[in-house]
């Protein structure tokens, strides 16, 4: 384990509510008792004014830095941003990272046990929204006392998380790192999920979310190929792959894996079905679909006259899922309210997956932004 | 020893920015570079400042001392920004390395009450003699840079601003002149001006 590791780290989980005082979700549903797991690295200063919320994006957890064993060869998601002096300092900030609801590694989800049932709940867990995940994060918060966040961050789906704590409770949030996210999902990027989630319905396998076991691991294989594509550019698949073929050089005329992306991203997609599972696939890509800040807070320009913090918006030149022009958007209505708004276009080949690669670039970005909150 | 030269200049335009901007007003730096300026602006004058540059990796600066940044090209207008927003919009040894140096101005009189614009003077006495004498492209110890290599593509001098603000009926309310090593705020005559300054540094409104 390097020296700017976060070393071991042990998740934690928070209960609240209960079947007789559950949540109330957006929908009007109820959801109790709420399990939230996390992690935190780094340690809370005397008032717990130095902590940060990192939110996660669709297929990421609580497990953000450090290894959950000596012999773990996987970090934490953004384990090249979290650490002692890494772009969120553990030396200086105390960093939470929490599991969104509806997810499938252990925050209450459809995989979770219905206590009416005693079964997993599957489909009768009911659809949540950005606006539920980020409910049950401020109940963690409450919990571990954080009255007011030194910063918090997030890319794509993290960044709605971001952006609709500064909107809900703009009391508690100090300063907000927003990265290649938007104000709404847009009809592109639902049309995507729409293929995702289609691919996970017509898997016979998926019996109406009943299955029992591995389940539809075609259609959910077929879903992550699909999302793996709208995270990369063109240039970048040019320039990794090319037209190369895996392993003949001549073609076999058939259909087997012969493309070296056509092996990859096979092999991205049955990966991606040992660690995630295929209902938790439809209500997560579901919330980001129905995010739109507009819906809830009024046009844009109305919207973030709510914000009081001061805000950064980091945005990838080949982003195509998430564009710089979404993130501008976001940009001018923090400037027609005179909020304090900064924006950075991080010139990258990466295209959405950047927030995940570009460590160096976004480090100093990050700590930069950071050191400037305190003055 | 002409980089020596090209700091002092700007370290004496700067000095020279910093009085013509009052306490605790908006200000918006357009190609701000690393925004050492409105660090100043902000400690010196209490301004609440943002800074514009096409440089990315240069605006982590402004950053780390909380100035609020933003990445753009002037070049292609400052839509994000809404009218009328600024109290001072800072346009200082820039105007002259922009591709529309109209649109430019035009954005920063919409976005601000006041502009200020700094720009080198190409009339320049110096500068004269030596592509007169010379017959070369001129060169001066604040214009360094070979014809290939200059970034100083708008060439212009005091006059042809004077001319433009007039014909736009843009209000020039204040001037400074460096002279010999020295601002000067007024001198007589537009032709002695426009031989003698390397650079003019104005403070501009739209005429009401």
């Amino acid at each position: 384990m390097e020296s700017n590791s976060v070393g071991l780290v042990t998740p934690r989980t928070f209960t609240f509510g209960s079947v007789e005082e559950p949540m109330v979700l957006e929908s009007g549903r109820t959801l109790g008792p709420v399990d939230i797991v996390y992690e935190t690295y780094g340690e809370p200063n005397a008032d717990r004014s130095n902590a940060i919320l990192i939110c996660h994006a669709l297929s990421g957890d609580h497990h953000a830095a450090g290894h959950h064993d000596p012999h773990d060869r996987r970090s934490g998601w953004w384990d090249n941003m979290i650490g002692p002096g890494k772009g969120f300092d553990t030396n200086r900030y105390w960093v939470i990272c929490s599991n969104i609801i509806g997810g499938c590694k252990g925050s209450t989800g459809p995989v979770s046990i219905h206590p009416a049932t005693g079964e997993p709940y599957r489909l009768a867990f009911p659809v949540v929204t950005i606006g539920d995940m980020v409910e049950a994060q401020k109940r963690l918060l409450d919990h571990l006392q954080v009255r007011r966040l030194y910063s918090m961050a997030g890319g794509s789906m993290g960044g709605f998380q971001v952006l609709e704590w500064a909107l809900r409770y703009p009391e508690r949030v100090r300063s907000a790192i927003c990265i290649a996210s938007a104000a709404r999902l847009s009809a592109q990027a639902i049309a995507f999920n729409t293929v995702g989630r289609s691919a996970i319905t017509r898997d016979p396998e998926w019996h109406a979310g009943g299955y029992e076991g591995r389940g539809p691991e075609q259609g959910l294989a077929t879903a992550r190929m699909v999302g793996h594509i709208t995270y990369l550019s063109e240039i970048l698949l040019d320039a990794k792959f090319g037209r190369r073929l895996q392993s003949a050089d001549r073609f076999c005329y058939n259909f087997t894996n012969e493309f070296a992306i056509e092996s990859y991203l096979n092999y991205k997609g049955s990966a991606f079905t040992e660690r995630f599972d295929a209902n938790s696939y439809l209500y997560i890509t579901k919330a980001m679909d129905y995010f739109d800040i507009s819906r809830s807070y009024g046009p844009l320009k109305q919207a973030f006259a709510r914000v009081a913090a001061r805000c950064l918006f980091v945005s990838y030149s080949s982003d195509w899922l998430f564009p710089t022009s979404q993130t501008k958007e976001m940009v001018r209505a923090m400037l027609c309210n005179s909020k304090p708004v900064s924006f950075i276009e991080v010139d990258s080949p990466y295209g959405h997956d950047a927030f995940l690669v570009e460590e160096e670039k976004l480090t100093r970005i990050v700590s930069g932004f950071l050191e400037g909150v305190a003055r | 020893m002409n980089t020596q030269y090209v700091d002092r200049l700007s370290r004496t335009d700067r000095d020279m920015i910093l009085t013509l901007v009052p306490e605790a007003v908006r200000v918006l730096d357009l190609g701000c570079g690393d925004c050492s300026l409105l660090g100043e602006l902000v400690a010196k004058r209490q301004v609440r400042g943002t800074g514009v540059d096409i440089n990315g990796e240069q605006l982590v600066n402004g950053l780390v001392h909380g100035i609020n940044v933003y990445q753009g090209d002037l070049d292609e207008g400052l839509v994000d920004f809404p009218d009328q927003s600024y109290d001072y919009v800072i346009l200082n040894q820039t105007l002259q390395v922009v591709k529309n140096p109209l649109l430019v101005l035009n954005e920063m009189l919409r976005i601000g009450r006041y502009g200020i614009v700094g720009f080198p003077n190409f009339a320049q006495w110096q500068l004269r003699r030596g592509l007169f004498f010379g017959g070369r492209a001129p060169k001066s110890p604040s214009l360094p840079f070979e014809w290939y290599d200059t970034p100083n593509i708008r060439v212009l001098s005091i006059r042809d601003f004077f001319d433009y603000c007039r014909q736009q009926r843009i209000d020039v309310v204040q001037a400074r002149y460096l002279m010999a090593g020295r601002w000067v705020q007024r001198f007589p005559g537009m032709v002695l001006t426009n031989l003698l300054a390397h650079i003019g540094l104005f403070v501009i409104t739209r005429a009401s």
